[in-house]
């Protein structure tokens, strides 16, 4: 195959071949991937008990080998695949459906407005009642079939995990996600007693809600929940960049094998972790560095969650709470003192 | 690489660029701190939008003065009802300027009969009339917002016979509808309100009827406070629309950490707090009871008639005409002297 390239580590004082005529040997000591595996296509390992086979025929795709594997297919759906594609395809018809008689079914201002457009929850009066399909009733269908195409999702992944012998790390990453969506559409607005207090489903509309939420709960930069999530947002991508950097800076010396390196640490372990110490005094290891990114990952929508379903119902301005404990500092006034024109007497 | 992929990225690198190039301006943008260090209570302004709002928001100059006639207007003309007691002289020159601030291409005619000047025959007149009186209200009642600036017809009118800013009640939440979602004023690109998604009745709630703005808990722990994140969406609505109006951002007025805290406020968050009851006062005692006064085709979709909002009279400006005054040139349109025209007094909210 044109493509395939043995892959050889490479030391460090080995001299650039700087002819451009012979052949260079290949290395990932480079920002993007420059050159691609290339092997007979892999069916993955055999399928046991009631599962049913991979489909579809293996095929090579050279834009996906530039950020990833080559190899497309086979896949597997299975009957939870099947549903929760099913169930998220009824959300998204939904949803899509709505916006779009929302601007009668005018295809150009679908288009055009579709970043503005939206379905929206049913309006707080409806409580937790079943409201008509027009008032916030589709939103709960599409709320409904969206979640469980998630859950089955993650079933699936769960399954999928477990049928090849993996650990259960990706669902319960997963699952970490699932907990704030959860929380923002279904938990808080259950604890508030209104659907009215869930997100609609829209691009903009969503982050209107957002902005929204801090407005009326008292700027949400004040909740110690949304500042751990925060800490663990950016965390993780700090954390990627580093681990990321690292293993392709010590590629040339077999530090991509990483797993190898846990056991039995080379002069790439050894390299990195000189390097991590020397500049900042503390090292992770090769595996620990990868439990760091899982828990920062985890944290981030799991915090979030606790803040978000603490705000309205434990708290209800988080300023004001900020203030009280001793978090939210006073800034001196620069501008004449203001009063509130509502409480003067005089007032219009 | 195959041409395919190619093609895609040079059209992906054009499309980026496009978007760059008609949704951004060149730096550096100028900024104004307006808040203690660190508090982030910045204005940014554009050079080059500001230079194009100067030029376009330019008070025009005063017409002479002219020598008083020892008459008052109504001594001289008929029918006049609002400014009886102003001099005939400094009276015909204000009829000369209003016509270049509201009519300058119709003329006189516009509001005028021309066989009888004095005829109250086109609606025009009859408004205009109300319009005066309005003026002298703002003048007088509502120093509060507009100071001894004042306003003047050129405020809002900038050579219209219309001005550019006006509204009308939306018929979209009247429109009957199938199975699908009801029609909302909300989620679709607003012109009222900096082009958000946000609710874009908020004019009528807050600027025609009196719903209530305030939205954010006064407790640090829940006591019952019923407010909703959808009435949030509202009164956030309504500050982008001010936002937009005036040409400025949130820390204007308010310190963003807190936007309801008063303490941390600017004094600008009072004069808008006078501004927004100002408008509605506006729009319910003068701009409403004019509806059935407007022919039809001054009439909004349901009927009602043209109302104010802050882009009337700001047009993109903190203060109109950046804070020119052009009452100072023509006295005669201050407070109203005339009890008997005195609108209705605007209740405290």
């Amino acid at each position: 195959m044109a493509g395939m390239v043995e892959l050889v580590a490479r030391s460090a004082d080995l001299a650039l071949n700087k002819s451009g005529k012979e052949k260079v040997m290949a290395e990932y000591q480079n920002i993007f991937t420059k050159v691609q595996v290339r092997g007979p296509a892999y069916a993955g390992v055999p399928m046991t008990g009631r599962n049913d086979p991979r489909t579809g025929k293996p095929l090579f795709s050279h834009f996906f080998g530039m950020i990833g594997d080559a190899q497309i297919g086979p896949i597997y759906l299975g009957w939870l695949g099947v549903a929760s594609l099913l169930c998220g395809f009824i959300a998204f018809e939904i949803i899509g459906l709505n916006m779009w008689a929302s601007v009668n079914w005018n295809p150009i201002q679908f288009i055009r407005q579709l970043p503005w457009l939206a379905l929206e929850p049913p309006p707080p009066s409806y409580g937790l009642h079943l409201p008509p399909l027009a008032q916030g009733g589709w939103w709960i269908m599409a709320g409904f079939f969206l979640t469980t195409a998630v859950l089955l999702w993650w079933t699936r992944m769960y399954r999928r995990a477990r049928a090849l012998g993996l650990g259960t790390h990706v669902p319960w990453a997963f699952a970490s996600a699932i907990w704030l969506y959860l929380v923002l559409g279904f938990l808080r607005p259950l604890l508030m007693g209104s659907w009215g207090e869930a997100v609609p489903f829209g691009i903009f509309p969503h982050l209107d809600w957002t902005a929204s939420l801090s407005l009326r709960y008292g700027n949400l930069f004040y909740c110690p929940f949304h500042m751990l999530s925060i800490v663990f947002l950016y965390g993780s991508t700090l954390l990627f960049a580093m681990h990321g950097a690292t293993i392709l800076a010590v590629s040339r010396f077999g530090g991509e094998r990483e797993i190898e390196q846990v056991l039995d640490r080379g002069t790439a372990a050894e390299r990195a972790a000189i390097f991590w110490r020397w500049t900042m005094g503390f090292n992770a290891t090769f595996e620990s560095i990868h439990r760091w990114a899982w828990w920062f990952a985890v944290l981030c929508p799991l915090v979030g969650g606790i803040g978000i379903l603490l705000t309205g119902t434990v708290v209800d301005n988080w300023y004001l709470w900020a203030v009280n404990h001793g978090v939210a500092p006073s800034y001196p006034h620069v501008t004449p003192a203001v009063i509130d024109p509502a409480t003067v007497g005089s007032a219009q | 690489m195959n041409f395919g992929i190619q093609v895609g990225i040079g059209l992906a690198a054009v499309a980026v660029v496009a978007i760059a190039v008609t949704s951004f301006q060149l730096p550096p943008a100028k900024q104004i701190q307006r808040g203690y260090r660190g508090v982030g209570m910045v204005q940014v302004y554009h050079p080059a939008t500001l230079a194009k709002l100067e030029a376009a928001n330019v008070a025009p100059a005063p017409d002479d003065p002219q020598d008083p006639s020892g008459q008052p207007s109504s001594a001289v003309y008929q029918n006049v009802q609002v400014l009886k007691d102003v001099d005939s002289n400094e009276f015909l020159r204000l009829m000369n300027s209003v016509t270049e601030w509201v009519a300058p291409q119709e003329g006189c005619a516009y509001c005028h009969d021309q066989n009888d000047m004095s005829s109250d025959k086109l609606y025009t007149k009859v408004v205009a009339r109300r319009m005066f009186q309005m003026v002298g209200a703002i003048n007088g009642t509502w120093k509060t917002h507009v100071g001894t600036t004042g306003v003047t017809c050129y405020t809002c009118h900038r050579g219209n016979p219309v001005p550019q800013n006006i509204w009308f009640n939306s018929a979209r939440t009247e429109a009957p509808h199938g199975l699908s979602q009801e029609k909302l004023d909300k989620n679709l690109a607003s012109s009222i309100s900096a082009s958000s998604s946000l609710p874009s009745d908020v004019l009528s709630e807050y600027l025609d009827h009196s719903e209530n703005i305030r939205v954010a808990a006064t407790t640090a722990l829940p006591e019952g406070d019923l407010h909703s994140i959808k009435q949030t969406e509202s009164t956030y609505g309504l500050m982008m629309h001010i936002s937009q109006s005036l040409g400025v951002n949130c820390t204007y007025c308010h310190n963003s950490r807190s936007f309801s805290d008063w303490s941390q406020s600017t004094p600008q968050r009072v004069t808008a707090w006078y501004g927004i009851r100002m408008v509605r006062d506006l729009n319910t005692h003068y701009l409403d009871p004019l509806a059935g006064t407007f022919p039809h085709n001054r009439l909004g979709p349901t009927g009602d008639g043209p109302k104010l909002n802050c882009a009337t009279c700001h047009n993109g400006v903190y203060k109109p005409l950046f804070g020119a005054s052009m009452l100072k040139d023509y006295p005669e349109l201050g407070p109203a002297k005339e009890a008997s025209l005195a609108p209705p007094a605007a209740k405290p909210q």
